[in-house]
């Protein structure tokens, strides 16, 4: 994959910070509004997505490296079971912060409100946790694929020249 | 709560855990994910036996996931059986088993089988979440739960028969076959889950069973999971994918993929028997069930006999074996609505198609593994290409030869404690269906003795001079599934009493199962 014009590099320079922090936005905000781990974890991997496209795989791939985004994968799976195990005061997976009042503790107040962030228990934790796994997740497989490309160009360049 | 009580979310809580935790020791140390895996397996392995003996005295369980009752009940004192359940019968402990078994042998095969390259880390991950997803088809009591594992056993596996895929082209030709069919009967089996939802509102196994008619849509829904399923099991007219599947994937992959599709035949024996029970006209679907079982074990056993590749003949072998399995339970269904002959032979031959299910992991996986043992020396499949391997691989030979004994069906070991079984019982409800079953069996003998004279006997080959026996925890797995087949060979009594009696009760009866969620509505 080559880098493409100044234009759209510029752009992109401009643009995937703020894609970046939408989609942690998602995740974060995934137990008040639309979406969740999973959406905003794509989110942030489509800003990882326009930076191979943009600054071709060379370039980008001083920034992106597989082997951290597979550790933050693993983490982020770790994180989700660990919160689940914790639950196993009462049964696996018991949202046991709900209602205690402490961190994301506070009841929900029903009826129409701005939201508050600080409710739903183990939610929100299970959510970042999703969200880093499929940002992570979603990384590695824009860059395998990306790597894939580059080399069924070397083979078709290769047939060509002979 | 104390620790036994959470047993049944253990079992898989654990395994999945060490799934995760891999791609990091990964990257520490290499060898050490190997015993991470086998450990967290042989976890699961003593607590499935834990709750084994627990459910078996003290009768099924409900372990509810994230809350403390299985039910919502609302204000107006409406109950909504809602959560994320396990419900485990004898059926499903016995199921477990097996897995627990299987996959626990398997990741001790593979630390010396699997060499250290890159991937290592990710093929123990993917064995873990196979072995989570089988464990999880088997204890959920919720369809769509059952669903979600049933996706998760058809990527991890999918994956895993790939695992061989960079050095050549047929592991992943074979993986895209397995995950076409895999994605059709996911796909279909979620379209019967949709049926049921829009009719009942339920997708509890227990409440969806208490509410069953067996109207149109029912019969559907019943018509779609029959054969996806059967498919997923690799009964014949469905078995494209078995062969290839089976033979270039990693053995001990080979051998928990066989426990995979059983999962799947699980599956199908719990739709038709703890959802529809009587509601549904027992005797058709128990013939259609026989005809699977009968297409399987004659077209699987005349299938093997021509094949030159050891795993793929095992694989065709393997086809034919799940024959047995659908033809004893399908003449259990057959006559389940009929009250004199379901006592007098329905339950044996059900008892013998549930106990062929654990044997015929036991003997399959075994032969599997010697398989992989002379790949692991001779790095060829081809019968051809072999010779004379019993002078170098003594234990080997005598692992191969009580396999071969056994799925045979010869008398001191456990494939003829179930086949008599099935045999006795089949010839009273339809004599013609049992002279077939002996038929294959005669054939069956008859493709290992050709199989373990082109391997094992003649002189020594001198490309093969080099070759030493297997390392020990290869032999060690494969002489403790040894000694499980001659004991249960020796005393099939005790065995069925104890284990497949109570799991084929608990199918027949079906308000045992849905009895102890919906407490005796």
């Amino acid at each position: 994959m080559k880098e493409m014009s100044k234009i759209v590099k510029n752009i992109t320079k401009l643009v995937y910070g703020f894609i970046i922090i939408f989609g942690f936005y998602v995740i974060v905000h995934g137990h008040l509004t639309p979406g969740g781990g999973f959406q905003g974890g794509a989110v942030v991997a489509s800003a990882f997505a326009l930076l191979l496209i943009s600054y071709g795989q060379l370039e980008a791939k001083k920034l992106l490296k597989v082997d951290i985004f597979s550790l933050l994968e693993s983490c982020g799976l770790t994180a989700f079971i660990v919160i689940a195990f914790l639950g196993l005061g009462t049964t696996f997976f018991y949202n046991f912060l709900a209602n205690s009042g402490g961190w994301f503790g506070n009841a929900v107040t029903p009826g129409i409100n701005p939201g508050d962030m600080n409710t739903a228990g183990v939610l929100p934790l299970m959510n970042m946790a999703v969200g880093l796994e499929v940002f992570a997740g979603l990384g590695i497989i824009v860059l395998l694929m990306a790597e894939g490309a580059e080399y069924t160009n070397k083979e078709g360049e290769h047939r060509n020249d002979r | 709560m104390k620790l036994m009580d959470h047993i049944p979310a253990l079992i898989i809580a654990v395994p999945l855990l060490a799934a995760f935790l891999s791609p990091v020791v990964g990257k520490i140390n290499k060898k050490v994910v190997g015993i991470l895996a086998a450990l967290a397996l042989g976890f699961s392995l003593i607590f499935t036996i834990i709750l084994a003996v627990k459910i078996l005295s003290v009768g099924p369980q409900v372990y509810v996931f994230g809350a403390k009752s299985p039910s919502l009940t609302l204000p107006s004192g409406l109950k909504f059986p809602i959560r994320i359940i396990f419900q485990i019968d004898a059926m499903g402990i016995f199921m477990g088993l097996i897995t627990a078994l299987v996959s626990f042998l398997g990741a001790v095969y593979s630390l010396a089988f699997i060499d250290k390259n890159n991937g290592i880390d990710k093929y123990y991950s993917l064995l873990l979440l196979l072995a989570v997803s089988m464990f999880g088809m088997e204890l959920t009591g919720d369809i769509f739960n059952f669903f979600v594992f049933l996706e998760i056993a058809s990527m991890a596996s999918v994956s895993l028969i790939c695992y061989k895929g960079t050095e050549r082209g047929e592991p992943v030709e074979a993986g895209f076959k397995y995950m076409v069919v895999s994605s059709i009967s996911a796909l279909m089996v979620l379209f019967a889950i949709g049926i049921f939802y829009g009719e009942y509102d339920v997708l509890n196994m227990a409440a969806l069973a208490s509410v069953i008619k067996y109207s149109q849509l029912d019969k559907i829904a019943l018509g779609i999971l029959v054969p996806v399923l059967a498919m997923k099991a690799g009964a014949v007219p469905m078995h494209m994918w078995t062969p290839d599947a089976y033979s270039e994937a990693p053995a001990p992959i080979t051998m928990i993929l066989v426990a995979a599709s059983q999962a799947s035949l699980y599956a199908l024996f719990r739709v038709v028997f703890s959802l529809y029970n009587i509601t549904l006209n027992t005797l058709v679907v128990g013939w259609i069930i026989i005809i699977f079982g009968l297409l399987s074990m004659f077209i699987g056993v005349t299938m093997a006999i021509i094949q030159k590749d050891i795993k793929r003949l095992m694989a065709y072998h393997a086809i034919s074996q799940t024959g047995y399995m659908l033809l004893g339970v399908g003449v259990g269904l057959a006559v389940l609505a009929n009250p004199i002959a379901l006592p007098e032979y329905g339950i044996t031959a059900m008892e013998g198609g549930i106990f062929h299910i654990m044997n015929h992991a036991l003997y399959k996986g075994l032969l599997f593994l010697t398989a992989g043992a002379l790949f692991y020396r001779t790095g060829t499949r081809d019968l051809d290409k072999m010779g004379g391997l019993a002078h170098s691989m003594k234990y080997t030979t005598i692992f191969f030869i009580i396999g071969a004994a056994a799925i045979a069906g010869l008398p001191p070991f456990n494939g003829f404690a179930s086949k008599l079984l099935i045999y006795e019982s089949v010839y009273r409800f339809n004599p013609l269906l049992s002279i077939i079953a002996m038929v294959v069996s005669i054939l069956t003998l008859a493709s290992f003795v050709k199989v373990f004279h082109s391997a094992f006997l003649g002189p020594q080959l001198p490309q093969f001079k080099e070759v030493k026996e297997v390392p020990q925890s290869m032999v060690l797995t494969m002489a403790v599934l040894s000694c499980l087949i001659i004991f249960f060979g020796l005393f099939p009594d005790l065995i069925v009493k104890n284990l497949v009696h109570p799991a084929v009760m608990s199918l027949i009866e079906q308000f045992k199962y849905t009895g102890i969620v919906l407490g005796g509505r």
